[in-house]
């Protein structure tokens, strides 16, 4: 051992920092380079498309109502002559933020309530019993009760559209956190009796240390797969909400809302119903995959293989 | 090293670890599971206190209540002169830097996620104030005294052979200079060859800088070359202490026999002329320990009173302590 020691110390030691390594592996990693790129040229389609295509998304246009393919309307137009591009380019402005936002909440939520519960014993009955109040809530019900309660005081308080997004974004979050508590507080129970946590008890690092710096890094994977599956299910919970008459007005245009719209025209026109799918596909493919190689370029044992 | 005027830094005083078992809807405790169950004992300045017995005797937990890691349910630790036995919160915390310990896994003691550099320095982190250049220093001398190359600082614990990562733990444990350290199984998990290296480098620390050690092992003959005295544990009590030699040589307890006949012979040809003593059964429940001696259920010579009257832990020797009934 001693020989191969001083062979390494000869060879010329390299700084290697920990993110610059995450970067490396991350890139090596084929489905989570593509699902950024995707994912980057849909950021950039719904952050700068406005700029580049612009046509109103409202603008009527009746004469010119279900068209296919063409150079004036490259998606076609819906039954009111509505550019589809257009409405895909705003919808899409609402659905993204909508899907990070509610994906962060509902993350940031059971992760916390899940730590809690399981590192600390005195709490994880209460808190496991308030988990399962929340599985068990009929959520169309509550959330019916919900938008009657508030849209009207919050669309006061910060206008139409950003009062609403407020409200989805926290109906969602709040909706969903569940599953990532119940797992994160399964391996933070697991992790608590692996003996660095009892090494760390014994240096005396003090319990939010040892959860910031031995627990949390080590449940990543799981938080990851939550994450990029929540940001799925939280797309696609806006658009049954907007369905439903419950989520954004209906003539502010999300992938969801565009979707439903288009079922009824599907025999007629079926490029209205395979866009907007097509875009939220993307958008959850990409996110997955990103969290996918987010995943394993955090974890040092598949890190350089 | 043993001379009569070096004083205890540890003194452990009918230490008692009950864990409790709660059954029912309203979760009512209906025993205990008595993992330690009144042991006493004094470890003197620099010097190895072995710990011996069968798995499950409740050595680690004694090992785990000495550091305070288990809310211990009575008996006194001093360490130092202070009782640590009930402090709790900062004064516990403040506390800590003067014990350390060593782990029996050193797979699972290191967290995964972390580099060696990193774990060595969170005692330093945690108790020192130290700019990070100094961190760093520290770290690359505490790598050069276990025998790691400094530039091993940036790789990750998987990285290593179990050798090195059992390494690692010493390190981590030394980082705050503690004048006392649990080595809880250390070279239990370690194949045969770097048994002998990492046992020798505990050796040579204790020699340079002054270590106190309470090394719990099964591995007798390990803990004859190390240990300057040796007590043994059945059951969550300890039957035996004395000097390492004297114990070896000539031991009292019936159980102690038994342990010490089932030690391999290196030769092979006298091998088989060792009476073994062979003990009948398994151990019982520590939640449900026999009436009398713990050990009269097991033991050869148990007689009557073995199974009536529990031994008391008396001096039967010079320095050599024992509890049977049967000893004169």
């Amino acid at each position: 051992m001693t020989d191969t020691a001083a062979q390494e110390q000869n060879v010329q030691s390299k700084n290697r920092s920990l993110w610059g390594d995450v970067w490396v592996q991350f890139r090596s990693h084929k489905g989570a380079m593509l699902g950024m790129v995707v994912f980057g040229i849909i950021l950039f389609g719904v952050t700068a498309g406005p700029y580049l295509w612009t046509i109103d998304p409202q603008y009527l246009d009746i004469r010119d109502k279900n068209q296919g393919i063409s150079w004036k309307h490259p998606l076609g137009t819906d039954q009111l002559g509505r550019d589809l591009l257009a409405q895909l380019i705003h919808g899409g402005r609402v659905s993204v933020a909508v899907g990070l936002a509610a994906m962060l909440l509902s993350l940031v939520l059971g992760t916390f309530i899940g730590v809690l519960a399981g590192y600390f014993k005195r709490i994880d009955g209460p808190l496991m019993r308030l988990t399962d109040l929340f599985l068990a809530l009929p959520i169309l019900p509550l959330l019916l009760v919900i938008i009657m309660l508030f849209r009207d005081t919050l669309r006061n308080a910060f206008g139409p559209e950003t009062g609403i997004f407020l409200l989805i974004v926290f109906i969602i979050g709040m909706t969903s956190w569940m599953q990532t508590a119940r797992i994160v507080r399964g391996d933070v129970l697991a992790l608590k009796e692996r003996e660095f946590i009892l090494a760390a008890n014994s240096i005396g690092t003090p319990a939010r240390r040892v959860i910031l710096r031995h627990i949390l890094p080590n449940i990543m994977s799981p938080i990851m797969v939550s994450a990029t599956l929540g940001v799925a299910t939280a797309i696609i919970t806006e658009s049954a909400l907007s369905f439903l008459g419950l989520g954004f007005p209906s003539d502010f245009p999300t992938w969801g809302r565009l979707l439903f719209d288009g079922t009824t025209f599907i025999q007629q026109s079926p490029s209205r119903v395979i866009w907007p799918g097509l875009a939220i596909s993307l958008t959850v493919l990409s996110v997955n995959f990103i969290g996918d190689g987010l995943r394993d370029a955090l974890d040092p044992r598949i890190r350089g293989r | 090293m043993l001379d009569g005027t070096s004083k205890p830094l540890l003194k452990v005083n009918n230490l008692k670890m009950h864990f409790p078992i709660y059954r029912g809807i309203l979760k009512k405790q209906v025993g205990a599971v008595k993992a330690v169950d009144g042991i006493s004992f004094d470890i003197m300045q620099g010097e190895t206190l072995g710990l011996v017995g069968e798995s499950g005797c409740g050595k680690s937990t004694a090992g785990r209540c000495v550091l305070r890691l288990y809310e211990v349910t009575d008996g006194n630790i001093e360490l130092d002169g202070e009782d640590i036995a009930d402090l709790t919160g900062p004064q516990l915390r403040a506390k800590r830097p003067e014990m350390q310990m060593i782990f029996q896994d050193p797979q699972a003691s290191l967290n995964p996620r972390m580099t060696v550099g990193s774990i060595i320095s969170e005692p330093l982190y945690e108790h020192r104030k130290m700019t990070k250049p100094e961190r760093r220093a520290r770290v690359d001398e505490l790598m050069d005294a276990v025998g790691l190359a400094r530039r091993f600082a940036d790789r990750y614990p998987h990285e290593f052979s179990g050798g090195q990562r059992q390494r690692i733990g010493i390190a981590r444990a030394l980082a705050l200079n503690p004048k006392f350290i649990v080595c809880d199984e250390p070279i239990a998990a370690l194949d045969v060859s770097i048994q002998a290296q990492v046992v020798n480098l505990l050796e040579d620390l204790q020699e340079k800088l002054g270590l106190t050690y309470l090394f719990i092992s099964h591995d007798l003959s390990m803990v004859r070359h190390l240990a300057d005295r040796v007590a043994v544990m059945y059951l969550g009590k300890l039957v035996e202490l004395g000097d390492s030699e004297t114990l070896y040589t000539a031991p009292q307890h019936p159980y102690t026999q038994a342990l010490l006949s089932a030690v391999p012979h290196p030769d092979p040809a006298k091998a088989g002329n060792i009476d073994r003593v062979i003990l009948q059964g398994d151990v019982p429940s520590p939640a449900n320990p026999p009436k009398g001696c713990n050990f009269c259920t097991r033991c050869p010579v148990a007689t009557e009173i073995c199974h009536k009257d529990e031994p008391e832990w008396r001096q039967i020797g010079e320095g050599h302590f024992a509890a049977c009934h049967l000893i004169k």
